[in-house]
């Protein structure tokens, strides 16, 4: 009981609360939670690979197909990994009770939520990025398509987290929330996939790419901005139903 | 006579078709502790979520030291510890660890060591072992540590008691003495037999739909 021998007179305080430490704890403990859970860190990044790996078994191993439809793949692929892992984004704080104190939190819930997000694409998105490589060269990609692949899932997987924040926060009260998930989101989804493969396409093809990374850029700066918002309310709503 | 730190004027919730209660009226000033009673189902959890916040589907008025709260929220939020059925503890994180991550949102109570709460619930022998290893009761009580270490004058305590010993419980009535002698105002829910002199109580029962009906 040490710890309350003497409790000075308590009264409502005034003064604002700082922001940043309770960004960065939110943050930390996410970043926790997944590394010692590592299938939440490890599925997504198998399935991403057995997705890619199977086309060459099953569709064709021949070099000009290959190159033909590896950015497709590697990025249909990118995006159905990130969906399968968007249901855990928040569902585990939801069961737990963590997300009623985040709620409470005197912060605004847009940064919480936008550090929420930044916290499942460094676990979920960056791996795929940095598998992306070894993957090119099996799918027989020349170096420039690679680089410019890597370039644009690294504008695009974190604008596929923060829409597919949306749908997760959304479909929280719900007991299964996969398929109603992806009806969702995938829809969303669609510009962001065909910019990607664009840029990629049409750096194979040796046309100019600064137009297709200024409108990824677009996205994800308009997912950036708004997103967070749309998530919080949503998050607001069904904490509230349930 | 100062004016209460909550009050709520005329709340009534309809859930899934059900007038859970209505016309309810409370206050609770620096230094009281109001106990909501009623049996299972009553509304007891969710007249609280309301209180809280947390439950936007509800009529009537509640006052934060005399003004609305959704015109004062983020001063209310900051002077609010709310510890609701789910504990709140990520179970993968130690205690330490999810009480940092706890007291880092709420930066007013930082002042004493975590180790300090965590032995004054008696569970600083696991302070670094993953939570998932520890009993219901142990979780809860890396949940309560944070009522000592807090500076919050409004505690919403929800079933704050559940899977806690008879020594537990013990510790925090004295724990809850001492904060209304300090001026911190208490709303909580138990099933327990509490002794804490001064409490007063609210029986949600004489405010159900069905007593209105007759």
């Amino acid at each position: 009981m040490s710890a309350m021998q003497k409790l000075p007179r308590l009264t409502p305080r005034q003064e604002s609360v700082p922001v940043w430490p309770a960004c960065w704890a939110v943050m930390r403990r996410d970043l926790l939670s997944s590394l010692r859970q590592r299938q939440d860190l490890f599925n997504p990044l198998l399935f991403f690979v057995m997705v890619v790996s199977l086309f060459p078994l099953g569709v064709s191993p021949e070099k000009a197909f290959l190159r033909e439809a590896g950015a497709g793949i590697l990025w249909v692929a990118a995006l159905l990994s990130t969906l399968l892992s968007l249901d855990h984004l928040f569902r585990h704080d939801f069961e737990e009770g963590v997300l009623e104190q985040l709620l409470l939190q005197p912060q605004p819930l847009y940064l919480i939520v936008l550090t929420k997000v930044v916290a499942h694409w460094l676990v979920t998105g960056v791996p795929l990025i940095l598998m992306t490589p070894v993957l090119g060269i099996m799918l027989q990609l020349d170096g420039n398509s690679i680089a410019c692949l890597c370039l644009t899932l690294l504008l695009g997987t974190p604008v596929l987290s923060f829409i597919g924040a949306i749908g997760a926060a959304l479909t929280l009260g719900l007991r299964s929330a996969g398929i109603l998930l992806s009806l969702l989101v995938i829809p969303l989804y669609i510009p962001v996939l065909i910019f990607g493969t664009g840029t990629v396409m049409a750096a194979g093809q040796g046309l100019p790419t600064a137009s297709h990374f200024a409108l990824l850029g677009a996205l994800l700066v308009l997912a950036l901005t708004c997103a967070p918002f749309a998530a919080a309310a949503a998050l607001r709503i069904s904490v509230s139903n349930s | 006579m100062p004016i209460p730190l909550l009050q709520a004027t005329g709340l009534s919730c309809e859930r899934d078709e059900r007038l859970l209660f209505t016309g309810v009226d409370l206050a609770v000033r620096a230094g009281s502790l109001l106990r909501v009673e009623g049996p299972n189902g009553a509304g007891k959890t969710t007249l609280l979520r309301i209180l809280a916040g947390l439950h936007s589907g509800y009529e009537g008025e509640i006052l934060w030291c005399g003004e609305s709260v959704h015109r004062v929220r983020e001063h209310f939020l900051r002077n609010l510890l709310y510890i609701g059925h789910r504990p709140g503890i990520k179970p993968l994180l130690t205690p330490l660890e999810n009480l940092a991550a706890l007291l880092a949102c709420h930066p007013g109570s930082h002042r004493d060591p975590l180790e300090g709460a965590l032995e004054a619930v008696e569970l600083l022998p696991f302070a670094h072992m993953p939570c998932h290893h520890l009993s219901a009761g142990q979780q809860r009580r890396v949940a309560l540590a944070r009522l000592y270490l807090s500076d919050e004058p409004l505690w919403i305590l929800d079933e704050a008691f559940t899977a806690i010993d008879r020594a537990g419980v013990e510790s925090l009535e004295r724990l809850l003495e001492k904060r209304m002698a300090a001026g911190g105002a208490i709303i909580l829910t138990t099933h327990h037999r509490l002794s804490i002199s001064g409490a007063e109580s609210l029986d949600l029962l004489a405010h159900t739909g069905e007593a209105l009906a007759l």
